[in-house]
């Protein structure tokens, strides 16, 4: 019966691609929009904490650290609560690793400070004796990029309807403002400015203070809102 | 052309190709040696500021070696075998050889592009299809090319039926082609908004959803790059150098069409304990086990093949290359499904028996089959012999012990790691910090590390004899029938 096939090299293919994509149709499709819900609580991240999730991936830090808790009880004691599908429905992309040559992060923000991961970027070991972690110091001089950040967020409000500007709870409060250009400036600097004051780099607290947000601190906005 | 007159095949192409192989093989397992030594000794990773992380390089190396060595290895021998097993020459059609020069030309810009802004830091992120979406489209377009040349080929061929290579050829374009464009579904963040940098973009899919298509794509792309093509050329190249017919059509046949149909399901065997759904976890866990039958089927017709021939591994190193290729590719393939057990993955996953799993894969399949193809294809391409046999034999030994220090250590420290995770003492608490996890590995991380530096040195052995092989081998008169000539 395949002999036929051999000698017909248009069929041939076609039945290729049957066969190598029958078990998407079966397997990717079939639960796509069950797990575009969202958990209770969770809300999109502002500009700041976008901008720290873009400095997260351009160095790379999913190559090391994981961001899924999976359900077993060594990992919820270690890291809390295991992962659900609904909180990851504003993560473009994902980001759950796939090697744990550090631990995971998913909840880092309920056990780890501003302070903390501050020593930590600049000299892992003062704070994990023993850490294979590089330095990341560069981060306390490269600027985030806002205006990419801005233009993500917008992005995805208007592909993907990403609820910004949206009272979520019905509290009667907006619960990710974005708004204009200059709005999202200015409310991410406010931010920005919360967070360096937790932190000791006289040099980032300065560029703070000048009106520019270093990497390290967006950085620190989005591992904080990570819980 | 008149029937029985002989074909004049065009290597030109095959040629450029196989430079790159040899350049990117460098480059990639370069890179991944630094990478090894970085983990064992962290100091290494400040030796370039930013540039050189541990976590800026790692894309580099995987991209590298998939993309940059593996993929010029399957296209330097795609244009050697397709001229031979459909009996026509590249110099008979000017369209189709343009074409294959733009797919050589647009793919090495592709590479060096992707080198350029993975060490800059512009990634998506998603492991396997880092580059950002002005490079996809570069991609897409040298792929579209490679298809141009696959069909057209194969549309003026003289041989009526395709032989099994071409079999894995055509797999390969259609399946890689499929996931790379689903997965790659952007959206320019420029584009649609006008603030930021042109070249950023976000993911169609968010969360679970981006998971289960990037890991759908993850393991196959990965699967039809390393495993489908390689197969091609194994089909091709030994039956071929040993002088001896394939063991079996049938096997054939149930082996090609069964990996196809079961290789998809297997991503799901990323996701185990994820978010994803439990019926497509059991799935993915069940699928890899079955796929353990066509993986195993056209390796041990392979080994068939060589029935009553064996005495060649003595006197032939290029069957050796290809007999330990495919006895790694058996191992790898029982590996596999083994860590996709629910129970064993759930020490295995996120820690290092995964890259040992990988390492097995590559190194002792990918890379000695692609370096044994190369071998076989240069006196062809040259019409010179092999520059050194003495050569080529230390290369072998010196680069299955890198694998064996390579895939101990990793196994060793990839269940140690997943142990210590999850162990508890007498009170309930957990036994270890996560950073006790860590430097227990140091030693396991040195032996890996070097393993791979034997398997590195190795390589600029196979660089070494190609370009001897290429500029100073002794000239052959005639085209040899099967073994490959080396000088002593």
């Amino acid at each position: 019966m395949f002999h036929w096939f051999e000698q017909r090299p248009f069929f041939f293919a076609v039945l290729v691609f049957i066969f190598v994509a029958f078990a998407g149709i079966v397997e990717v499709i079939p639960d796509f929009a069950k797990q575009s819900r969202p958990t209770v609580g969770t809300k999109p991240y502002t500009v700041l904490e976008l901008a720290g999730r873009n400095v997260y991936i351009k160095d790379s830090c999913n190559a090391c650290h994981s961001q899924l808790i999976r359900p077993f009880k060594s990992e919820t004691d270690r890291y809390g609560m295991y992962s659900l599908s609904g909180e990851y429905v504003y993560d473009r992309p994902f980001l759950w690793g796939s090697k744990r040559t550090g631990p995971d992060l998913h909840r880092v923000g309920n056990y780890r400070t501003t302070d903390w991961h501050e020593n930590h970027m600049m000299d892992p070991a003062s704070v994990v004796p023993g850490s294979i972690m590089p330095s990341y110091a560069h981060q306390f001089k490269n600027i985030a990029d806002i205006d990419t950040a801005y233009g993500e967020a917008v992005t995805v409000k208007k592909v993907f309807n990403t609820p910004y500007d949206v009272d979520l709870n019905g509290d009667g409060k907006i619960d990710v403002p974005l708004g204009t250009y200059e709005e999202a400036k200015a409310e991410t600097l406010k931010e920005a400015k919360a967070i360096a004051a937790d932190m000791k780099n006289q040099a980032v607290k300065d560029a703070v203070a000048n009106g520019q947000i270093p990497e390290i601190v967006a950085l620190i906005a989005y591992l904080n809102s990570l819980k | 052309m008149q029937n029985g007159a002989q074909i004049e095949y065009d290597y030109s192409i095959a040629k450029a190709f196989t430079f790159a192989t040899i350049l990117f093989g460098i480059i990639g397992m370069l890179v991944g040696v630094i990478l090894a030594f970085q983990l064992a000794f962290p100091q290494l990773n400040e030796l370039a500021g930013e540039y050189g992380t541990f976590s800026r390089l790692r894309p580099l190396h995987t991209n590298g070696v998939a993309f940059g060595f593996t993929l010029s290895g399957i296209f330097a021998t795609w244009y050697y075998i397709s001229q031979r097993v459909l009996k026509v020459s590249l110099k008979e059609s000017p369209f189709l050889m343009a074409i294959g020069k733009l797919h050589f030309l647009l793919y090495f810009i592709t590479i060096l592009l992707a080198v350029v802004t993975l060490l800059a830091g512009i990634t998506t992120s998603k492991e396997y299809a880092e580059l950002e979406w002005p490079i996809d489209i570069l991609v897409v377009l040298w792929w579209v090319l490679w298809g141009v040349s696959i069909f057209g080929l194969i549309g003026i061929r003289r041989e009526r039926t395709l032989y099994i290579s071409i079999w894995y050829f055509i797999a390969s374009f259609l399946a890689v082609a499929m996931l790379y464009l689903f997965n790659n579904m952007e959206v320019p963040t420029a584009l649609v908004s006008g603030y930021g940098s042109w070249m950023h973009s976000v993911s169609m899919y968010a969360g679970t959803n981006d998971a289960l298509v990037q890991w759908w794509y993850g393991h196959n792309a990965v699967g039809f790059v390393f495993t489908v093509p390689i197969i091609a050329m194994i089909y091709y190249f030994l039956p071929k150098e040993s002088g001896q017919n394939v063991y079996s059509y049938k096997l054939s046949i149930l082996a090609f069409w069964g990996l196809l149909f079961v290789y998809l399901w297997a991503g799901g065997h990323h996701l185990i304990y994820s978010t994803v759904p439990d019926w497509m976890q059991t799935m993915g866990s069940v699928m890899s086990i079955v796929l353990i039958l066509p993986s195993w089927g056209s390796a041990i017709n392979m080994l068939l093949t060589m029935k009553g021939e064996w005495q060649q591994l003595q006197t032939n190193t290029l069957i050796k290359f290809m007999i330990l290729a495919s006895t790694f590719y058996m191992l790898s393939t029982i590996e596999g499904p083994i860590q996709s057990i629910k129970s064993v993955n759930a020490i295995a996953h996120f820690t290092d028996w995964i890259p040992g799993h990988v390492h097995d894969g590559t190194l002792g399949w990918v890379t000695f089959m692609v370096m044994a193809a190369l071998y076989h294809m240069a006196p062809r391409m040259y019409g010179r012999e092999l520059y050194s046999k003495s050569l080529m034999d230390t290369q072998f030994w010196l680069q299955t012990t890198g694998i064996v220090l390579y895939f101990t250590s990793m196994w060793i420290a990839g269940i140690t790691q997943g142990m210590m995770w999850r162990a508890y003492d007498e009170y309930g608490s957990l036994l270890y910090s996560f950073i006790d996890t860590v430097t227990v590995l140091k030693p396991y991380y040195t032996i890996r590390a070097v393993g791979g530096l034997l398997y590195l040195i190795g390589f600029f052995m196979f660089a070494y004899n190609m370009y001897k092989t290429a500029t100073a081998g002794r000239v052959l008169d005639k085209e040899p029938i099967n073994a490959t000539p080396v000088a002593a």
